[in-house]
């Protein structure tokens, strides 16, 4: 008795300690993938900020780049030319792309039958996936050719491609808008246009806004339409985008390309001033989402 | 949401209730005007990127994809180098980042205590938003030098038999560090998006399996594997995509050779989208349809994949909403 029941009770066991050996092996290598991107976010961020941060002056943001500085090391120079090209276009851009992204998103969501609405949806979708430099190339064509480099054109290829992201998020917020508020207001006999901006739209102004900074914050760093819309050798500061301005991808791409550990070293700097930008608009973008989706909900009880 | 909702269809109608108001007439005019825009937008993209490479269409036909060097002086160009190129960057990247992102994924969705799963989370997507000129600066200055002085050499003294893992290189730059590169970007793209498909699955199917006594791993590789592996496969192929169209940070760091093609990684390479990146300032003549040429095979690669990928979104989509009633 006590034989059988030890060999029949002993199989089953080692099975399941190879089973339990494989699941511990398994989840061990899930932690391990999880610590890796983790960890390649910080050693990134980690070599950014030390090696911008030891650059960073006042200097850097408000003197213009110098041509001079090469032969005369006592010349101060900055990237402020950059810094200000890259605030008029990535601004002309989103003044550009928020307005049509969310009429296109207002027509989805609260005019376009089922059929308009999944189509519309799909090309924004395929508008998303086409790549930057692509992009580019098309506003080249479309913008540069004949008239030559300019903010404007930079402004453009960037506003093509924030608008499928505010158009996105917006219609995602306006879906979150309780049905319930619609139909007060049309049965007090509002129309529906003023249902639709005066009612439904307000709700949604902590949505768009995130939506619209995290768009900020992915174009702010593009380099690629930048490299053929508005490219630019000059070095002073400019605010005019008639003309072709500097901006900060630009000088991060153009420096690091130079053999010269000075220029390295500020094309570190430029970099953690973006990557600080972009970071602080992420992340006030995260707390607004959960503000406003809150409030949304709220508002429908 | 993926039910037919009689009155949420009602309220959005056009011009339910009264018909013909002034102001309903011009916002629904303006808002579909905008609509249209952005269909006209995608058309017009198409257009004006095949009219910059007709002369390069006419004069280089499609023996333009299968001819091997880019000789400006000679009017000689072709986009093999590149197309090469490209592939093996994009499934080298898909190779590495799949496995790792499934993990993250599962490690998010199934493993992580609830007090690091939204940090985690969050940490994953700040990945996504580091801008690729930056990923491609500490590519270039910090990832190269290590890949060249440590991880090259090992792989070419234990793998060497393997043409892939030939001599290392002398730069740090190559094929293999716009592999590493690329691997970064696409991560967080393809785990968010499979984060989300593993949170899908519906949570009795998990605990019946759990209850028939299956390890953790086993009921992850009999329920939630099977039931995401259409999700799965799109997020790989919108990675892919990614990878394809990136062209800043792999200007920085494949090397730019346009010559010739190599089956060692840590040779020099380029794609269509860095080589854009790095010569059209510079470009003349012939040269400028011809980069035009190549970002219309990015073009017409990107709006088939994306296409594929998002149809298999939403047919993933619609059938986890049946299986939620």
């Amino acid at each position: 008795m006590s034989a059988v029941g030890v060999t029949t009770l002993r199989r089953p066991n080692d099975r399941l300690l190879r089973r339990r050996a494989a699941n511990r092996s398994m989840e061990l290598l899930a932690w391990l993938a999880a610590a890796i991107a983790v960890g390649i976010l910080g050693v990134v961020v980690w070599s950014v900020a030390r090696r911008g941060g030891s650059e960073l002056s006042w200097n850097l943001l408000t003197k213009p780049q110098n041509q001079a500085a090469a032969y005369l090391p006592n010349i101060q120079e900055g990237l402020a030319n950059a810094f200000a090209g890259s605030l008029v276009i990535v601004g002309l851009a989103t003044l550009l792309a928020v307005p049509v992204g969310i009429l296109v998103a207002i027509y989805v969501n609260e005019f376009a039958p089922r059929a308009v609405r999944n189509g519309v949806g799909l090309a924004l979708d395929v508008l998303n996936g086409i790549p930057a430099i692509v992009i580019g190339i098309f506003v080249y064509g479309l913008l540069v050719v004949g008239r030559g480099p300019s903010g404007f054109a930079g402004s453009f290829a960037l506003a093509v491609l924030m608008l499928p992201l505010v158009a996105r998020s917006t219609i995602e917020v306006l879906a979150l808008v309780p049905d319930s508020l619609r139909e007060a207001s049309l049965g007090l006999g509002v129309p529906r246009w003023r249902t639709t901006l005066g009612i439904v739209l307000p709700q949604t102004i902590g949505g768009v806004l995130t939506g619209t900074v995290l768009a900020v914050a992915r174009v702010a760093g593009e380099t690629a339409p930048l490299l053929l819309c508005s490219s630019i050798v000059g070095t002073a500061i400019g605010w005019n985008p008639h003309h072709a301005l500097f901006s900060v991808p630009l000088a991060i791409f153009e420096l690091s390309e130079s053999p010269s550990p000075a220029d390295h070293a500020r094309a570190w700097a430029a970099a953690l001033v973006l990557l600080l930008f972009i970071l602080v608009a992420s992340l006030s973008a995260r707390w607004l989402a959960t503000r406003s989706r809150r409030k949304i909900t709220r508002a429908g009880r | 949401m993926s039910t037919y909702d009689a009155t949420r269809e009602a309220t959005r109608r056009p011009f339910s209730g009264r018909r013909g108001r002034p102001g309903d007439i011009v916002l629904q005019g303006v808002a579909g005007a905008a609509a249209l825009g952005a269909l006209v937008l995608l058309g017009l993209i198409a257009y004006k990127v095949v009219q910059g490479s007709r002369p390069a269409l006419s004069t280089f036909g499609l023996g333009f994809l299968t001819h091997i060097g880019w000789d400006t002086v000679h009017n000689s160009m072709g986009a093999a180098v590149f197309i090469f190129g490209a592939a093996v960057t994009s499934f080298g990247a898909l190779l590495l980042a799949t496995p790792l992102a499934l993990g993250i994924a599962l490690f998010l969705t199934e493993l992580a205590p609830r007090w690091i799963r939204g940090s985690v989370t969050a940490l994953v997507e700040t990945l996504a938003a580091i801008p690729s000129v930056v990923i491609g600066l500490w590519g270039i200055i910090v990832l190269g030098p290590v890949l060249r002085d440590h991880v090259e050499p090992a792989l070419h003294s234990t793998l060497g038999f393997i043409p892939l893992f030939g001599t290392p290189s002398s730069a740090g730059t190559g094929i293999f560090t716009a592999i590493v590169v690329l691997t970064i970007m696409i991560l967080p793209i393809i785990s968010s998006i499979t984060r989300e498909l593993f949170l899908g699955v519906p949570g009795e199917l998990k605990e019946a399996a759990l209850g028939l006594g299956t390890t953790r791993w086993e009921m992850i590789r009999g329920v939630v594997f099977p039931y995401a592996r259409g999700g799965v496969a799109a997020a790989m192929i919108l990675g892919l995509g990614r990878a394809i169209g990136e062209a800043i940070a792999v200007a920085q760091v494949i090397g730019a050779v346009d010559n010739q093609i190599s089956w060692n990684l840590f040779d020099g390479g380029n794609t269509p989208a860095a080589k854009i990146a790095l010569e059209f300032t510079n470009a003349s003549g012939l040269e400028v349809p011809s980069l035009f040429y190549l970002a219309l095979i990015l073009l017409v690669f990107s709006l088939g994949v994306n296409t594929v990928a998002q149809v298999i979104v939403r047919r993933v989509a619609r059938r986890q909403g049946l299986a939620a009633q």
